[in-house]
């Protein structure tokens, strides 16, 4: 596999406060990999060294094959970045922010046309593109910058919390395009997100955390480190049940209104087990994985918090409702 | 090496390079005419504050005191209205910066393969269009105050302005370079732009000030803008126009290249 973003030994110092410390990683081509952490975790900052707007305080990385130090021009085109926030410019149409786009990234006119016509149709806006962009809603900004995003081809495409402000439906529209893309397009995707349940749809995730990579694996291989699932079970006599599983398996059960619940190892092998040895009529059962938070806090000792708010977070906060149209 | 659908534009090199840097250029340029042109409500309102000072504060004083050697007080203020309407237009431009810098198109901008030199010639070149294009609107207002304007002239001040506001356009740039919120432009506002404004000769002459003042306004390059204006609009002048237009090139010069320094330092 091709090693698309290599990073070493990244570091990022404001002053006395060190917002990014030493981090290194490498992500495959063609995957999509990402960024989880709470606010002010560094995810940004990192995002904005490997897009050439920061310089690293120490510390490499490299860019399909392009160091972000020494050829940023280089780097700058193979990426394509949407950010947290907002960045078209809403008196003009979707349009012209596209022609600006390739213009600024030289794409030939000829070609321009072609792919224009062709990045407005994955993420469906073509019969909107000469529409002033102050007219879309949250959703469809979005999807415009996805798609001037991808313009230039590049081999990178950074989403600097790309569902952030939207409402539920739209966020799993924003993921079914990504998806749709990587199938076309074979393009990385490199994300960051505090959003759990968004994670999941990477194929590797670094959690990150006061600066710091904490773990980095599958979303599989990081629930597994939480150690067995959460089965629940409901019977036609719980209580005798109970005083079964507890017997034959050695596991402590807790019961509720809702039935039995126990925490147990390869849950998925558990089950037909359950079935075979308890005699007890099952009407039910259920399995629950750990979720990532269940990950995250156990890496963290602390839940994804929200930060406290500066000034600028405000104004960004602001910013985002306005453009959101609530 | 199969790269999916990469393409690869990462050939610029040379004379491409250059290419692709005018190329930024023109995009800002054009960006901010095109959006200076669609927001008409924005036009309309820049000029009633111009129009406040002539036909309220003009007339006004205009019917106690005269203008230096005889002419009409409002016919005197006529080229510092339109001075100032460059100023604040020019300076807004680029203050424009801050803002756009962390919430808007500029991020687009800063994140694309182009010099950061580009950036700032071509924000200072579209700042200082829409400026003119503002002071321009203003010089409409000269029959409705008893004033002939020849083409010539006409001409002259467009260019004068374009002038004027790459000076002040530049001089926004700096200062937004380094600023952090909107906050400060306001600050900047009140302790520096109004003081430097009035004690440039648009609205009073600045023969026979207290000394204190005449020194202030000598060191002050925007009195040098509305010099020129003057020569060129009223006839009167206190500088030779010469000077004033040696001391507004000098002023450009050396604020695009201070802007150009410091944004190419930023990050």
């Amino acid at each position: 596999m091709v090693k698309i973003v290599e990073v070493d030994n990244l570091r990022k110092e404001f002053g006395a406060v060190l917002a990014v410390k030493d981090i290194s990683l490498e992500v495959e081509q063609g995957e999509i990999f990402g960024f989880l952490g709470p606010n002010g975790a560094g995810k940004s900052t990192t995002i904005k060294m490997l897009s050439t707007l920061l310089k690293p305080t120490s510390g490499t990385a490299r860019l399909a094959g392009y160091n972000i130090a020494g050829q940023p021009n280089e780097v700058r085109r193979s990426i394509g970045l949407v950010f947290q926030d907002p960045s078209l410019d809403e008196s003009l149409t979707a349009r012209e922010n596209l022609v600006f786009h390739a213009m600024l990234y030289g794409v030939p006119p000829k070609e321009r046309e072609e792919r224009m016509a062709e990045v407005l149709k994955m993420v469906d806006l073509s019969d909107r593109q000469t529409d002033v962009v102050k007219t879309y809603s949250g959703g469809m900004k979005r999807r415009l910058e996805i798609a001037r995003g991808l313009l230039h081809y590049p081999r990178v495409l950074f989403l600097d919390e790309p569902t952030v402000g939207l409402d539920p439906q739209t966020r799993n529209h924003i993921w079914g395009y990504i998806h749709q893309l990587r199938e076309r397009e074979k393009i990385t995707i490199f994300m960051t997100t505090h959003y759990m349940d968004e994670a999941e749809n990477c194929d590797r995730i670094a959690i990150i955390d006061h600066g710091q990579i904490v773990a980095l694996d599958t979303p599989d291989g990081l629930k597994r480190l939480v150690g067995g699932e959460v089965i629940s079970l409901k019977t036609a006599d719980d209580a005798e049940a109970a005083a079964a599983i507890a017997e034959k398996f050695g596991v402590q059960v807790n019961r509720d209104d809702e039935g039995l619940h126990f925490e147990i190892e390869n849950g998925e092998e558990f089950i037909p087990k359950l079935f075979a040895e308890l005699r007890t009529r099952i009407r039910s059962v259920s399995l629950r994985r750990p979720t990532l938070d269940d990950v995250f806090l156990k890496l963290t000792g602390h839940a994804i918090r929200e930060e406290q708010v500066s000034g600028k977070d405000r104004m960004r906060a602001h910013v985002r409702m306005r453009r959101a149209g609530h | 090496m199969e790269t999916g659908g990469y393409k690869g534009y990462s050939e610029a090199k040379g004379t491409n390079r250059l290419l692709n840097n005018a190329k930024a250029v023109y995009v800002i340029w054009l960006r901010e005419l095109i959006r200076f042109l669609r927001e008409k409500a924005r036009i309309v309102t820049s000029l009633i504050q111009p129009a406040v000072w002539l036909f309220i504060m003009g007339k006004g004083l205009g019917s106690s005191f005269a203008g230096p050697q005889g002419v009409d007080y409002v016919k005197f203020m006529f080229p510092g209205v339109v001075g100032m309407t460059v100023l604040f237009a020019s300076l807004f431009s680029s203050i424009s910066i801050v803002w756009d810098r962390e919430f808007g198109f500029l991020k687009e901008i800063l994140v694309a393969p182009v010099s950061r030199t580009a950036i700032v010639i071509g924000k200072a070149l579209s700042g200082s269009t829409t400026a003119m294009l503002q002071g321009a609107l203003v010089l409409l207002f000269a029959p409705l105050i008893g004033m002939r304007l020849s083409l010539p002239m006409v001409l002259e001040a467009l260019g004068l302005m374009f002038l004027i506001s790459f000076a002040l356009a530049s001089t926004g740039i700096l200062i937004a370079a380094r600023m952090e919120s909107m906050q400060s432009f306001q600050l900047l506002m009140n302790f520096f732009v109004m003081p430097m404004f009035f004690l440039s000769g648009a609205m009073f002459p600045l023969r026979g000030l207290p000394a204190w003042m005449g020194v202030i306004a000598r060191i002050n390059p925007l009195a040098y803008g509305i010099d020129a204006m003057k020569s060129v609009i009223i006839g009167l002048h206190e500088f030779a126009l010469g000077t004033d237009l040696a001391v507004i090139i000098v002023m450009a010069a050396a604020m695009i290249t201070g802007a150009v320094a410091l944004f190419n330092r930023e990050g």
